[in-house]
């Protein structure tokens, strides 16, 4: 995949090394962040169970996990056996997990939820950008493209006035550079299309082996190849910074310890894919994984949930204080419910944001709550995420 | 081409120029586009297996068991899914009714139906030429009706495991000593959110539930419980075990039990209610004049729906009549599948192979029925033109034009597909083009060959 496109040789290549080389040297920071978001609703309570609730087995008859393969870690909580996976790192504390967490969002549409997720305003389209990229704004990159989407198009979150790079998989043969570039002169009154080819134009491409992920995508080798080609990008020492993987089919309401089986093991290969490809710059890393909103606490008739409100948030990365499980857990008692029915939202997804933006990428605090979360000053960020502030 | 309305007829209301079409519109571009609504034909291919079959098959290969269901789904989706979207990507790009192609896409996407339910996938296409396409032009009740009646949508939306907690399954469920909820609420959420009223058409959760109960037991004949011996078929069945009893209230209306015929009255109301007047309205002037919306337009359309009870023809002909759908040269950018078909139309290539057709779409992401959530795909030029996503157009035109038989001239070709719209930038960028073929990906590639 390395060879793909390759017209960025030559000429190109020796303006991009030469600009790569002023932007390494001005770089604005050497912390990288990941952003995963799982489409359609991940069920918090699948993932990372309370076993110890007295109330979860009688509110999930045949979709609770037996204490005997969930993976323990206080003897409270524990996790799905298919994140099996990532037991080594909440051992060696790069593991960080947030119960009955969410958006301020409580209406439980798919759509508003992820528009709200992405958009940071507080309110479903409350704002055109999305809230990363206008932080990556107070990075103060100058020309240099710190936030990279990975998939053919650029998802909300990573919309706005920052110029972003994408990266996806391909098969077409690359046209030549003749062509791109007579494309790119008659485009130059379009600015919607002038601006997508410029930047499609730009930046490096991932190194990425093909190995067995050959034949038909599925929609996780999709993301696991997305994941490697993150790391890959992210690990260079003038790459983008900040990156968003998105996984789908998260929407459960039917069948789902087969589909959250198969899910939550994809879920884990690429967290290992990004601590493998970025090597020494894990330990400047965090990744955090989200959904738009949380499940019922009850299962459904149908094996499966339906959509509800606190879900879950994980932490992972060498930045990370983990080993532990953080926040506030309201238990799934009939008094502590959201409307009787959805795990209350006890702990802000913004707190972590811009504990994130603040304690890691070094965002100010002021800046934040002007620029990326406007309307967000009742939720602090959370202290004490990162080993160091 | 003669002008630019000519250009808005074959692009923003059909699918692309073809060679001859602007001949045959001649002087009359509004007209050429009413003559297309026409209520008496289904527009799209004839023949085709029928959803109930393709169902019937796969659920009963689930039944014996897990290889027999891989190797079933393999052959189906062979067999018939793909041919049937070579099919219909070339009834798209064959038709001299374009327009109502375009509605049946638009009300296809609408009311999605996605292959990530593996199970219901090879019958999408079926689903869409039973509930979709025979009403492109008829009441929106019917069609609202004929989607959440159909097994796809109950399969895909999983309406067919909700179970009433009052009906006697539910009880039985309950008696068992389960807390479970057994009712699901997928398909009535979204028919709520998305399929009519909208996300702020004003129903709260409890709607949401008294619809599901309304609805519980519609199911269809490919789905059988343990205990249910009865052979499978693949066409509707309301199971009244899972029924919930008594009446139910929505939207502030109490429907008196009623069974199977309690959701049809229900969906009849929402079908005419003002919310879902506006909700669609917006949704078509966003299609048809810009990615944000006018309110006058809007208000205009929703006007003509609530007034015509939901007569798509009306609604359609309204859509013509508004003078700012002329207005614009350019305001939209045509989808993946949209961009695939006008690329084959504008060169004569009206019996594309299945390999010019199926590798384009799937490489762009955007294979027909595989839309990532029931919202459908987007339709505002931010879901079609970012990076990559454009990069990988011109990758496919460019390598297109070069299997091309050299017989297009290109300035003629320019003038005949964007030539009333067509900028400086883009005829410069022909006349300079180092080969006939590159010239041809230049127009192929060209902004406003991408938009409508």
């Amino acid at each position: 995949m390395l060879e793909r496109r390759s017209f960025l040789a030559g000429a190109a290549a020796l303006a991009a090394l030469a600009s790569s080389r002023a932007a390494f040297a001005a770089a604005p920071t050497d912390r990288r962040f990941v952003l995963v978001l799982l489409r359609g609703g991940l069920d918090g309570l699948h993932a990372l169970s309370p076993h110890g609730d007295q109330d979860y087995r009688r509110r999930r008859p045949t979709l609770a996990l037996s204490p005997d393969p969930v993976l323990d870690l206080d003897g409270y909580f524990g996790l799905h056996p298919a994140l099996g996976d990532l037991m080594p790192l909440y051992r060696a504390g790069e593991l960080l997990l947030v119960p009955a967490a969410a958006t301020r969002y409580r209406d439980r549409s798919h759509f508003d939820g992820q528009n709200m997720l992405e958009n940071g305003s507080g309110k479903p389209y409350g704002a055109e950008d999305g809230w990363l990229n206008r932080a990556i704004l107070g990075l103060n990159g100058g020309d240099r493209r710190l936030g990279l989407a990975l998939g053919p198009a650029v998802p909300l979150i990573l919309q706005g006035p920052a110029r972003v790079r994408s990266w996806s998989d391909s098969d077409l043969p690359a046209a030549d550079e003749d062509f791109l570039a007579r494309m790119t002169v008659a485009y130059q009154h379009d600015p919607l299309f002038a601006a997508a080819l410029r930047d499609a134009r730009g930046g490096a491409k991932p190194a990425v082996a093909m190995g067995d992920m050959a034949g038909e995508p599925r929609p996780a080798q999709v993301y696991i190849k997305a994941a490697r080609a993150a790391a890959d990008l992210l690990a260079r020492p003038d790459g983008p910074r900040v990156a968003v993987l998105e996984s789908q089919g998260w929407d459960t309401h039917f069948a789902q310890e087969r589909r959250l089986t198969e899910l939550l093991g994809d879920l884990s290969r690429g967290l290992l894919e990004l601590k493998r490809g970025l090597g020494e710059a894990w330990r400047e890393t965090v990744v955090m994984v989200v959904s738009e909103f949380g499940r019922t606490a009850a299962e459904n008739g149908s094996r499966g949930t339906d959509h509800g409100t606190g879900g879950l948030a994980l932490l992972a990365g060498g930045a990370v204080a983990g080993g532990r499980i953080v926040g506030d857990w309201p238990c799934l008692s009939d008094r502590a419910l959201y409307e009787g029915r959805d795990v209350l939202a006890a702990n802000a997804y913004e707190r972590l944001f811009k504990a994130v933006l603040i304690g890691h990428l070094g965002l100010d605090l002021g800046f934040v709550e002007d620029r990326v979360f406007p309307a967000s000053r009742a939720q602090s960020p959370m202290n004490g995420l990162f080993r160091r502030a | 081409m003669r002008d630019v309305a000519t250009f808005i007829a074959l692009n923003r209301f059909g699918l692309g120029a073809v060679p001859g079409a602007a001949e045959a519109i001649g002087g009359d571009p509004r007209g050429w586009v009413a003559t297309q609504i026409d209520r008496r034909a289904a527009p799209g291919t004839a023949g085709g297996r029928a959803s109930a079959g393709v169902l019937a098959e796969m659920h009963r290969a689930a039944n014996e068991g897990p290889e027999q269901l891989r190797a079933t789904a393999r052959r189906l989706y062979a067999g018939v899914f793909w041919p049937e979207i070579v099919a219909r990507a070339r009834h798209a790009i064959a038709t001299e009714q374009p327009f109502a192609e375009r509605m049946a896409l638009f009300w296809s996407n609408q009311f999605t139906v996605s292959r990530t339910r593996a199970i219901v996938g090879p019958a999408i296409p079926a689903y869409e030429r039973e509930a979709i396409r025979p009403y492109v032009f008829g009441r929106f009740a019917d069609m609202l009706k004929a989607v959440c009646r159909h097994p796809c949508m109950l399969s895909y939306l999983d309406n067919i495991v909700s179970i009433g907690p009052q009906s006697d399954a539910g009880r039985r469920r309950l008696a068992s000593g389960a807390d479970a909820r057994t009712l699901n609420e997928n398909l009535a959420r979204e028919i709520l959110e998305l399929h009519t009223i909208g996300v702020n058409g004003g129903y709260g959760q409890q709607d949401v539930i008294e619809l599901a109960k309304a609805i519980s037991g519609w199911s269809h004949g490919g789905f059988r419980p343990p205990q249910d011996s009865r052979p499978v078929h693949g066409d509707f069945e309301f199971r009244p075990v899972f029924h919930e009893p008594g009446p139910k209230t929505v939207l502030g209306r109490t429907y008196a039990e009623a069974g199977a015929d309690e959701g049809h009255a229900i969906l009849d109301d929402l079908a005419r209610h003002p919310a879902t007047a506006q909700h669609l309205a917006t949704k078509l002037v966003r299609h048809f004049i810009a990615d944000d919306p006018p309110a006058d337009a809007v208000t205009r359309i929703a006007r003509v729906f609530l007034a015509s009870d939901g007569d798509l023809a009306a609604v359609s002909r309204a859509l013509i009549d508004l003078d700012a759908v002329w207005r614009e040269k350019l305001p939209k950018v045509k989808t993946h599948y949209e961009f695939v078909v006008a690329v084959h139309r504008a060169v004569g290539n009206a019996t594309p192979r299945a390999a010019d057709v199926v590798p384009p779409l799937q490489t762009l992401g955007q294979p027909p029925f595989s839309a990532p959530s029931p919202q459908g795909w987007g339709d505002t030029a931010r879901h079609w033109i970012a990076p990559e996503a454009l990069l990988r157009r011109i990758e496919w035109v460019r390598s297109f034009a070069g299997s091309l038989p050299a017989t297009l001239h290109p300035a003629r070709f320019l003038d005949d597909v964007i030539g009333p719209v067509a900028g400086d930038g883009t005829r410069q960028g022909v006349a300079r083009a180092p080969s006939g073929d590159a010239a041809i990906a230049l127009v192929l590639a060209s902004a406003e060959f991408q938009r409508r």
